[in-house]
């Protein structure tokens, strides 16, 4: 890649200290633990491209989205921001125009918003809080502008958020990110709390904002059929890490790494009727105490002894890269080529 | 259909009465399901699929009440059923799966007691035996080692584990029928896969019917034999799932269909439904779809459709009623 791309994480790592109280560990003679939530994630995201996060709960995925926009403080590793260095919060602080360049938008439109607020102020904060639009009149014409953008109508501005459906709401969420006009969005699990006829109106606008205002997303889900329909760019995350990343069209037509694999077998498909599936056994392991080497061993089929030992480093493949040793060792059965297209 | 009925649900409504005046949650739902069949209801929230399936298992929550219709279990009339005549067929014959399997577990009782519990409700066995049945229904379920896990918490379980128990107690009596609330949506990918495999596998081999409501139509397509696809507190289509979802004729599950992002070929847009679902208290005349519908026409407006044949399903659609033949 010769330009810098918009924004980069390089080894980052966060752990959640979730011992006992210190007394109670005395006590007991229990040691400290700790969950390494995010253990050494590396991916770039290029300037109006979506990157997708895949995984199932508690492998970290929104974890990386809140250490990105600074809701929490990498424990290590660096986050850069075209060429600057945001991962410390005392750098953060350094560069507040890079703050309001980035934006959230959160998963439950019913928490996101503040209840005793008009949707005209929730619109409205982030011009008022970054001393956007001085003037009442001028910040009401964005508002509406605003508003107006996301589908609904400028008079919804004097309205309370429980007077909306959830599509609506998570309408009015994206208008507020959209306020301070930023470039980077941040989405966790945008659609995951809406219904699929109201899910595929969320995800065409937007793919629409996308295009007009040329908007980098990184996108969070568990929903790989939603993941391939808005992204450019897939890393899966299990445990913490990110074992495989690779271009959408890569991923999905050749995967790699036995959980991607897994997770694409699992999904339940319109084409699939009565189709007979090999359920892959067992469940994700507790991040309190990860499996030692590959964390995927205990449920992976091609495990073996170098498996359970040694961490898996990210190989670069064609088209992106995977962590795995089955694949440095060529011991990869082929993966079907899917019938349904 | 050859085989007997052994559910039938017709004409059912179901009332809310507010202060506000009544609002109709069910409206007008016929359906039937064959022994040993798996029938998906599908829906989006408020199309009232979860209310049906109360309204069967005689678990309304009041004031909810049935304010027509009745609902019959081979034949016999359970929607006028009192309380503890109910309490009876609920369990032994009807059994229930909710989505969230931590709150359908009681917290301070041991996995096996509660097992236990429910067996000696419904069989006349003594505790030893009934022990022994309820490490029976773990084994089958897929827990491991069940004999210790018996005397487990439900804490102690991770959620596939739960939803695992949670299916075993619905079996422990050998239900005809099994009314599954969303059993999946709380779960992972990977772990809702094997908990749509196993209720498959043991429906199959105790012959027992499920009446499976989601709102995943691809948990649907893997699992139903036919399905109803619910709006607004009615039926809008119901059939074959093959047919319903490669040729559906109600507008709103071509809609629905088109709105499901699909693998394996990228659509730079999704079929969208504009608008979204009525509320209970402004429900329009007429076919309740009507003001998002892309067909609609003036008859749509004034009269409502009842479920009509459309090719191997049922749809409750004007369109079919003015173009007899498949569209």
């Amino acid at each position: 890649m010769s330009k810098t791309p918009m924004l980069s994480v390089t080894n980052l790592k966060r752990v959640f200290d979730v011992s006992a109280p210190w007394l109670n560990r005395m006590l007991e003679g229990k040691g400290r633990s700790i969950v390494r939530a995010v253990d050494g994630v590396n991916f770039s995201i290029d300037k109006g491209e979506t990157f997708s996060l895949v995984g199932e709960s508690g492998c970290g995925k929104s974890t990386v989205a809140r250490l990105i926009v600074g809701l929490y403080e990498p424990s290590d590793g660096s986050i850069n921001f075209e060429g600057v260095e945001i991962g410390e919060s005392a750098a953060r602080a350094k560069h507040p125009e890079i703050q309001g360049r980035m934006q959230m938008i959160f998963q439950d439109p019913y928490a996101s918003l503040n209840p005793r607020w008009r949707v005209g102020d929730i619109v409205a904060e982030p011009l008022r809080f970054r001393r956007l639009l001085k003037s009442r009149a001028e910040i009401q014409t964005r508002v509406g502008e605003l508003l107006a953008q996301v589908g609904l109508s400028p008079l919804d501005a004097r309205k309370y958020p429980h007077e909306f459906s959830g599509g609506q709401r998570q309408r009015i969420s994206i208008a507020r990110a959209l306020a301070g006009e930023p470039e980077f969005l941040v989405c966790d699990e945008p659609t995951s709390a809406l219904d699929v006829s109201v899910q595929a109106q969320i995800l065409n606008l937007m793919k629409e904002l996308q295009r007009k205002l040329n908007l980098t997303y990184l996108f969070i889900s568990h929903n790989l059929a939603v993941v391939y329909h808005v992204s450019d760019k897939v890393g899966v995350m299990y445990l913490g890490r990110l074992v495989e990343w690779a271009d959408t069209q890569t991923l999905f037509e050749r995967p790699l790494h036995p959980y991607t694999r897994m997770l694409l077998d699992a999904i339940p498909d319109l084409d699939m009727t009565g189709r007979a599936r090999t359920p892959v056994a067992g469940e994700v392991p507790s991040p309190l105490n990860p499996p030692p080497g590959c964390s995927f061993h205990p449920r992976c089929p091609l495990a073996n002894d170098r498996c359970r030992r040694e961490v898996p480093k990210a190989l670069p493949v064609e088209g992106g890269a995977v962590a795995c040793h089955a694949v440095e060792e060529n011991r990869l059965p082929p993966w079907k080529t899917q019938a349904a297209a | 259909m050859t085989s007997p009925k052994l559910l039938e649900v017709k004409n059912l409504r179901v009332e809310f009465p507010t202060r506000r005046g009544t609002l109709v949650a069910v409206d007008d739902v016929s359906l039937e399901i064959a022994a040993g069949e798996v029938l998906g209801v599908v829906g989006e929230s408020g199309a009232g699929k979860s209310m049906t399936g109360a309204a069967i298992i005689g678990l309304l929550e009041p004031p909810g009440r049935i304010a027509s219709g009745e609902i019959r279990l081979e034949g016999r009339r359970i929607d006028n059923l009192p309380y503890h005549e109910m309490r009876r067929i609920r369990g032994r014959q009807i059994g229930a799966i909710f989505q969230d399997p931590l709150t359908s577990l009681n917290p301070l009782y041991k996995v096996g007691d509660q097992l236990i519990e429910t067996i000696q409700t419904h069989l006349p066995l003594t505790h030893a035996q009934a022990r022994d049945r309820a490490v029976k229904l773990l084994e089958d379920v897929g827990i491991p080692s069940a004999a210790e896990r018996i005397t487990h918490y439900p804490h102690q379980f991770s959620g596939g584990m739960r939803q695992r128990v949670v299916i075993a107690l619905a079996l422990a009596a050998e239900p005809k029928l099994i009314i599954a609330d969303e059993p999946t949506t709380a779960l992972d990918v990977s772990i809702q896969a094997q908990i749509i495999q196993l209720l498959r596998r043991l429906c199959r081999e105790h012959g027992t019917a499920v009446m499976l409501v989601t709102h995943d139509m691809g948990v649907i397509a893997e699992t139903a034999d036919r399905v109803a696809v619910m709006y607004a507190g009615r039926i809008a289509e119901i059939g074959p799932v093959q047919d319903v979802i490669k040729r559906p004729h109600h507008p709103y599950t071509v809609g629905l269909m088109g709105a499901i992002p699909a693998m394996g070929h990228k659509a730079e847009r999704l079929t969208q439904i504009d608008g979204s679902m009525p509320r209970l208290n402004a429900i329009p005349k007429g076919c309740a779809f009507n003001p998002r519908c892309p067909k609609v026409f003036d008859r749509c407006r004034v009269e409502r459709p009842d479920p009509m044949p459309a090719g191997n399903s049922n749809a409750a659609c004007w369109l079919v009623a003015k173009e007899p033949a498949h569209v």
